[in-house]
């Protein structure tokens, strides 16, 4: 679904990713872990042809859609224009999938996305993001900010369309807690180049991974 | 009683094409954050492309129509070079549209030539309480008041134009959703541009143009759309209207040479108490 091969992508004289090479399979839920500064945005932002790459390839084998850090929702624009722009690439419109599935929505379509909590307004970038009808849903800290409680259920929901659609997830956290809870396979990025990976259940033992990220071992998310 | 009425009717009509000018500025720094200097050039382009038009024997309406087109298309080259070149700064682009609207006056003089120039519009006159009235000054309000409506609609209601807002709002987002942000710059400009159009047709009956007209047009545009806060469309109209009024009434009762200076004294003040109140607020948010 997603191939990188000795991705390079530079920021004037500073290299951001420095040969990069990751691979996500259809369905897979993989975490892109790191400190401020790794170049987790910087890939994801690379993927959607945000930032232009000095050298490598990416190869994407279907629908992209990108959840960026802080959300970055039009704040002049309802709840509905936000969702209904998500689909720009589309002839298909229509947001009421999303109200059912993220049923808070519902209420808040004709609120301005500048008046909703953080809570609210990550929910309204997710349903942006879904409006796309991707297979590849990339989150960059999806958990920045917000309470435990919504986290969990944002991921709850995840979770559900990852079962029932086969959405391939892409989650860019600092949260390696997060990260390791939700999904099954992780990547370590620490100034621009993958250091360790494996599967969540690994890297939860990891010595390295325990003392650089997590400080004491990780509960399954359900 | 008359002489008010006379005054008042001729600053509605004045008003309507500030306003008009304003909504350009404003769409255009909405999409892009760039003040759009050369906005009055667009005007001053429509009133001579008319009056050359009609000239060679075009029809009014088709005359005035081809005249609004090509402001827009000379809006749409404007905004391409000043904001064409990607990563350029809104800043830079301020300066590169007062280049523009300079280097126009070359085009607009070896045209058109340095004298000022006008055509005639709706014929006849109405009487209003002993005050007569020409049937273009009349014109001018309705035609203005159904291009804002449209542009509400068209910013309210439209997909083209919530995508339009989004750029303005947060350009890295509507990238990321395939808005292609160039594209819908140059839209902008294009829009910014027979709305100058339009400005420029309904008023050069009333006043002859001269290919420096612009200067005039621009910063009673801009005080118009500074009054705005330069969000809204709709709010211009109240801006020009009032400013329109005002300097009539200036001319009218005191000196014709004050009404230019009501406008730029109207922007400074409006400037400063911005200004002042985004002090306060930084004060309130530093204690």
């Amino acid at each position: 679904m997603i191939r990188v091969e000795d991705l390079i992508v530079r920021y004037g004289a500073a290299t951001a990713l420095d040969g990069v090479s990751l691979s996500v399979a259809r369905g897979e839920k993989v975490a892109l872990i790191g400190a401020n500064g790794a170049g987790k945005s910087t890939l994801l932002n690379a993927l959607s042809g945000m930032v232009p790459k000095a050298a490598g390839t990416i190869r994407l084998g279907g629908r992209f859609a990108h959840v960026p850090e802080g959300r970055q929702l039009f704040f002049d624009l309802t709840v509905d224009d936000n969702l209904r722009l998500g689909a720009f690439r589309l002839r298909e419109r229509n947001p009421a999938w999303i109200y059912e599935f993220l049923p808070e929505l519902g209420r808040l379509r004709r609120q301005k996305a500048g008046s909703l909590s953080g809570g609210q307004q990550q929910m309204v970038a997710l349903g942006r993001g879904l409006m796309a009808e991707p297979d590849v849903l990339a989150i960059d800290e999806m958990s920045l900010g917000l309470a435990p409680i919504i986290v969990q259920r944002l991921a709850e929901r995840l979770s559900e369309l990852n079962r029932q659609r086969g959405l391939t997830l892409l989650l860019v956290e600092q949260s390696a807690r997060v990260a390791l809870s939700l999904c099954d396979r992780a990547y370590v990025l620490e100034t621009g180049r993958i250091v360790t990976q494996g599967s969540a259940a690994q890297l939860s033992d990891s010595p390295f991974v325990v003392a650089a990220y997590l400080g004491s071992p990780v509960q399954e998310a359900s | 009683m008359s002489a008010f009425l006379s005054y008042l009717i001729h600053g509605i009509s004045l008003g309507c094409g500030f306003a008009l000018v304003a909504s350009g500025i404003i769409i255009i720094y909405r999409v892009t954050r760039v003040v759009n200097l050369a906005q009055g050039m667009f005007a001053v382009v429509a009133g001579f492309s008319a009056a050359s038009l009609l000239d060679i024997g075009l029809p009014h309406v088709l005359a005035e129509s081809v005249a609004i087109g090509a402001a827009a298309a000379v809006g749409v080259l404007t905004g391409y070079v000043a904001v064409g070149k990607r990563g350029t700064n809104p800043q830079a682009s301020l300066i590169v549209t007062l280049g523009v609207g300079i280097f126009c006056y070359a085009f607009e003089v070896l045209i058109w030539g340095d004298q000022p120039r006008s055509f005639a519009g709706l014929a006849g006159s109405y009487e209003f309480f002993g005050v007569d009235v020409p049937k273009q000054y009349l014109l001018v309000t309705p035609i203005t008041v159904l291009v804002f409506v449209a542009l509400e609609l068209f910013f309210e209601r439209t997909y083209a134009g919530k995508a339009m807002t989004a750029c303005a709002s947060n350009p890295y987002a509507a990238a990321l959703q395939g808005i292609g942000v160039l594209r819908m710059s140059l839209y902008g400009f294009g829009l910014g541009g027979a709305l100058g159009g339009v400005a420029g047709v309904l008023l050069t009956p009333l006043h002859p143009i001269s290919y420096d007209s612009d200067v005039s047009l621009f910063v009673n545009g801009f005080a118009a759309a500074i009054l705005a806060g330069l969000k809204r469309p709709v709010l211009a109209l109240a801006g020009g209207l009032l400013l329109g009024v005002a300097e009539s009434m200036v001319a009218g009762y005191s000196k014709a040479s004050y009404q230019s200076a009501l406008a730029l004294l109207l922007t400074l003040a409006i400037l400063l108490v911005q200004a002042m109140r985004r002090e306060t607020l930084h004060a309130v948010e530093e204690s």
